[in-house]
């Protein structure tokens, strides 16, 4: 039978505020373990929760840029669960009134748009970590360091609406875009600043009712949510086929293996009991301090493509893309400052920058060609310094050394070859060695010129002036 | 009269005419200490040492004449308020060796005031119980019988005023925990307003209700302490920014022309008729002094106390998550795994009671119960806290029993849960509201035990309060009464 799969999405995103959400600790990665902690962090006895005024402050632009209602009052709740990385025994969360309902993100997919309903938004806390020695001189030993336990996250939930898991990963890419251009989040997914969960389960095609869902956890990049989704959609779709049932389940993808397996047993079977936390008193929101917030708001993916397609006349499709993440945008703003061609510089980037970029598995901020260097190539291409082609390879070299294109084409000998008396010499040759060829041409098999073009572009090792050597070649012939 | 019969009120006026020194005062407190300790057990922890560096400090400021009201003045604190370098237990096993990093607000107040800490006062297993009986250190005798329990949760530091074995003291309120015991022990107790004193660094037990106060010899030292330990503050969320007036001054007027309610609910239900007998008379004596009375209804008090133990273990269940024995405290030796290790830590590091506690709580926040329990007892707490509001329309304050009984025989209820919760019947009504109430000595039965008159007031109002009792103390001579020891 044919299925459809119905994915929701929770995604965790850590908040770049400088302090923890209910005290004054530093929120730094990477510090020495317990170093940023105080009594309320660490749960000490009599302790109480302050709430952070940034951080509402930042889940409130998170819902704005999300066309997210928000909540006039809502409250925090504690989710109540043991784990030695959670020092209360119950993490501040927000559980029946979240600061945000009933947003959404659009994305673009084949292009078509969709747009993906967020059910909610709402701030909580971020546990502790563990860290397990099995050689330590006292046998096996855990360790906790609470340095991240009160880095304030929000929870963006989704609706059940995303049906496929290139359109999950389009969601989230749009998202984590979203958070960036916000500046409220940096999206690093390997740190675990921008973390995902998914639920996920199949109906038959055209049936209204969802199926038994499993969650699925554990996935740390893009490419593995859309693998873990790839695969369960097949787990689950082999098991219905069968006549089995789909168990509702938390699994975790083993990347490692490309599996899902479940997790069964304790962890699981959680009630957390929330209920109101009563150390802090309901969450008023004042609409005039909103509309400020709003006032502030900057330039958001959607509104930065459309800008670049009405100032830079570049199509849609080219400004999606390039306003995929704040810092590719930015990259591609600042080469037109240099270089004023935005479509020329478009296809540059989006076919050999992040080509490359894709290949090695880096971000732009990682691109080790600055944009003045690539607006400095464009620009010797066109004062016919360099030909087109040999820019691509002299392209490929500024990605691989970091160098400027003067520099790689001096050192080289890449400039164009415009002296007709050299390019003349070389037609000749070309015409001498293929004779036969030559009479084939001058009898009407006009196809055999770009048979000429390719054979002097060779002979000068692709330097010649190709606009000289279809003018000298029309000529000889 | 000796310098530890005194009040602290008293006290300061010879100190400020540098009559006596605060280290004259405190040495006089720890002999005193060291006389009746042995058969009251009011404290946990004693802090001699401290209590002597303090009182030298003090008298340093007495002599550049910056004293306060409480400079130099020996007081003990209830062991579930934080006191940074002195361990706090909370009367409980789990936190047997707990030495906090920190002050709670309070702490660092009455020191900023220059007091004198005499030491941690004992109290009921992080301040579930009624009799002080639940503290994993033992109980606390009550000063005028000392076969008889002092109330709870608070015993210890109201035990410790009534034996003299400090001035002044603090406990903390969740359902009757400072009046209960003030009224057993023949003292003055006061619980304020839910906000008007920071909970910070008080360790919580059900952080909706608990609300620190000030327990004194008479009303004036009352007023000294509510003064030196309220405030807005910003560390906790649920203090509330009002100006804090100088409670004293509450103490000048007389009742003439105030309404008095009486709810109409009081007298039936089960209270010891010579403890009804001596609020009536205290009404009476009120009435002289030209105060009118009024009849009034709080129709939903009679579900206060299922309300109250819903709600209470309910966030105590949660508050108490904290004792797993990974970070600090108790923990279980020999154990399995983590499940094992948190099973055997919380079996063994904590009382019957708390475990009583920590259960209803966790079954009535489970899934399909919340609705049933913790949702309808919010409801019926909005109903109660509306019973209050409508009762205040017709009346500046109100006048109850503070406890049904005087206190009873050490031992007597410890079996049965559900007589000893029945103690906090008339006291539980004003926390589920957030209301400001205190206990005052209103007479004593045949047997010589003492009877409390409690006094409501509106948020806010611990001045009408206080004038009340200030009025009423004024014209009796309960409180001058001391146990003989």
């Amino acid at each position: 039978m044919e299925y459809e799969p119905v994915i929701g999405l929770e995604v965790h995103a850590q908040l770049l505020t400088r302090s923890k959400i209910f005290c004054g600790c530093s929120t730094l990665f990477g510090a020495e373990a317990n170093t940023h902690t105080c009594p309320v962090c660490t749960g000490l006895p009599g302790s109480l929760p302050v709430l952070n005024q940034k951080v509402v402050e930042f889940t409130v632009r998170a819902a704005l840029a999300t066309h997210g209602k928000i909540a006039p009052c809502s409250q925090f709740a504690r989710k109540n669960y043991f784990y030695p990385d959670l020092p209360k025994g119950y993490q501040i969360s927000q559980y029946e009134l979240p600061l945000s309902t009933d947003g959404y993100v659009e994305i673009r997919l084949d292009s078509q748009k969709k747009r993906i309903g967020l059910i909610r938004i709402h701030m909580e806390e971020d546990a502790g970590k563990l860290l397990h020695d099995l050689s330590s001189d006292r046998g096996a030993s855990s360790y906790v360091d609470f340095n991240r336990t009160g880095v304030p996250l929000i929870e963006i939930v989704s609706a059940p609406e995303i049906r496929s898991p290139e359109e999950a990963a389009a969601y989230l890419r749009k998202l984590r875009a979203i958070l960036m251009f916000l500046d409220i989040c940096d999206g690093n997914m390997e740190e675990g600043s921008f973390r995902c969960d998914a639920n996920i389960s199949l109906r038959p095609k055209g049936q209204e009712a969802f199926g038994v869902k499993t969650e699925l956890k554990n996935m740390n990049s893009f490419r593995n949510v859309q693998k873990a989704l790839d695969y369960e959609i097949r787990r689950q779709t082999a098991l219905l086929d069968q006549g089995d049932r789909v168990v509702q389940e938390t699994r975790l993808w083993d990347a490692a293996r490309g599996v899902t397996a479940s997790m069964r047993g304790k962890e699981e079977a959680h009630d957390y009991r929330y209920f109101p936390d009563p150390d802090l008193v309901p969450l008023v929101i004042d609409p005039q301090w909103v509309e400020k917030i709003r006032a502030g708001l900057p330039e958001l993916p959607d509104q930065k493509k459309d800008r670049f397609i009405r100032d830079y006349g570049i199509p849609e499709y080219d400004a999606e893309i390039l306003t995929s993440s704040k810092a590719l945008a930015n990259y591609y703003e600042e080469c037109l400052r240099a270089y004023s061609q935005p479509k020329t510089v478009s296809n540059w980037i989006m076919s050999e920058l992040l080509r490359e970029l894709k290949r090695d598995e880096r971000e732009i901020e990682e691109c080790p060609v600055p944009a003045g260097n690539l607006a400095e190539m464009l620009k010797m291409i066109d004062r016919g310094v360099i030909s087109g082609k040999i820019a691509k390879s002299l392209f490929e070299e500024m990605y691989r050394t970091g160098k400027g294109a003067q520099e790689i084409v001096r050192e080289k000998g890449l400039v164009q070859v415009t002296d007709t008396s050299a390019i003349e010499k070389a037609i000749d040759q070309v015409l001498a060695a293929s004779p036969r060829e030559v009479e084939a041409y001058r009898k009407g098999k006009d196809k055999l010129f770009g048979f000429f073009v390719g054979q002097v572009m060779k002979a000068t090792q692709g330097k010649a002036n190709p606009a000289l050597v279809n003018e000298l070649l029309k000529k000889k012939l | 009269m000796k310098l530890y019969q005194m009040t602290a009120h008293q006290l300061h006026q010879l100190l400020l005419r540098k009559e006596v020194t605060s280290r004259e005062i405190t040495e006089s407190v720890l002999r005193r200490v060291e006389e009746v300790e042995g058969r009251i057990h009011a404290y946990i922890t004693l802090t001699p040492e401290m209590a002597l560096e303090q009182s030298a400090a003090a008298d340093l400021r007495i002599q550049k004449g910056e004293a306060g009201p409480m400079t130099g003045i020996p007081l003990a604190i209830k062991d579930v308020i934080c006191t940074q370098g002195v361990r706090t237990t909370c009367g409980s096993h789990i936190l047997e060796n707990f030495i906090p990093p920190y002050d709670a607000t309070v702490t660092q107040k009455l020191k900023a005031a220059g007091a004198v800490f005499i030491g941690k006062a004992n109290m009921d297993e992080f301040a579930m119980g009624s009799s002080t009986e639940n503290s994993s250190f033992g109980p606390t005798r009550n000063p005028w019988d000392l076969d008889r329990i002092p109330g709870g949760s608070s015993g210890g530091s109201a035990a410790a005023v009534a034996a003299d074995e400090c001035i002044v003291s603090l406990g903390s309120d969740t359902g009757g925990s400072i009046r209960q015991p003030a009224a057993c022990c023949g003292i003055v107790g006061m619980k304020p307003t839910y906000g008007r004193v920071s909970r910070y660094g008080l360790v919580a037990f059900a952080s909706s209700l608990d609300q620190i106060g000030p327990f004194g010899k008479d009303v004036r030292d009352t007023a000294l302490l509510l003064n030196a330990i309220s405030g807005h503050e910003p560390r906790d969320s649920t203090s509330v920014d009002l100006p804090v007036p100088d409670y004293t001054q509450a103490l000048v007027e007389d009742v003439r022309g105030m309404v008095l309610g009486v709810p109409r609910e009081t007298f039936g239900q089960g209270v010891d008729p010579e403890v009804a007998g001596s609020v009536r008379e205290a009404i009476e004596v009120l009435k002289r002094l030209g105060a009118k009375t009024v009849d009034v209804s709080l129709p939903h008090s009679d579900y206060a106390l299922a309300v109250y133990y819903i709600i209470a273990p309910c966030e105590a269940s949660s508050n108490l998550a904290r004792y797993d024995g990974v970070k600090y405290g108790f923990r279980a030796r020999g154990t399995e795994d983590l499940l094992d290790m948190y099973q055997e830590t919380r079996w063994q590091g904590f009382g019957a009671e708390v475990k009583r506690r920590i259960m209803l709580g966790t079954y009535a926040l489970s899934a399909g119960y919340y609705d049933a329990y913790y949702l309808k007892a919010s409801r019926v707490r909005t109903l109660i806290r509306k019973d209050f509001e409508e009762a205040f329309q017709k009346c500046d304050a109100l006048i109850l029993p503070t406890a049904p009984t005087p206190a009873f025989r050490v031992g007597e209820k410890v079996d049965d849960p559900l007589q000893m919760y029945l103690s906090d019947i008339f006291t539980i009504p004003c926390n589920l509201a957030g209301l400001p109430g205190l206990s005052l000595p209103c007479g004593f039965t045949g047997k010589g035990l003492p009877v409390g008159l409690q006094i409501l007031g509106n948020f806010f109002q611990e001045e009408k309060i206080l004038r009340v009792a200030w009025a009423y103390e004024q014209n009796t001579e309960h409180h001058r009464r001391k146990p003989k020891l």
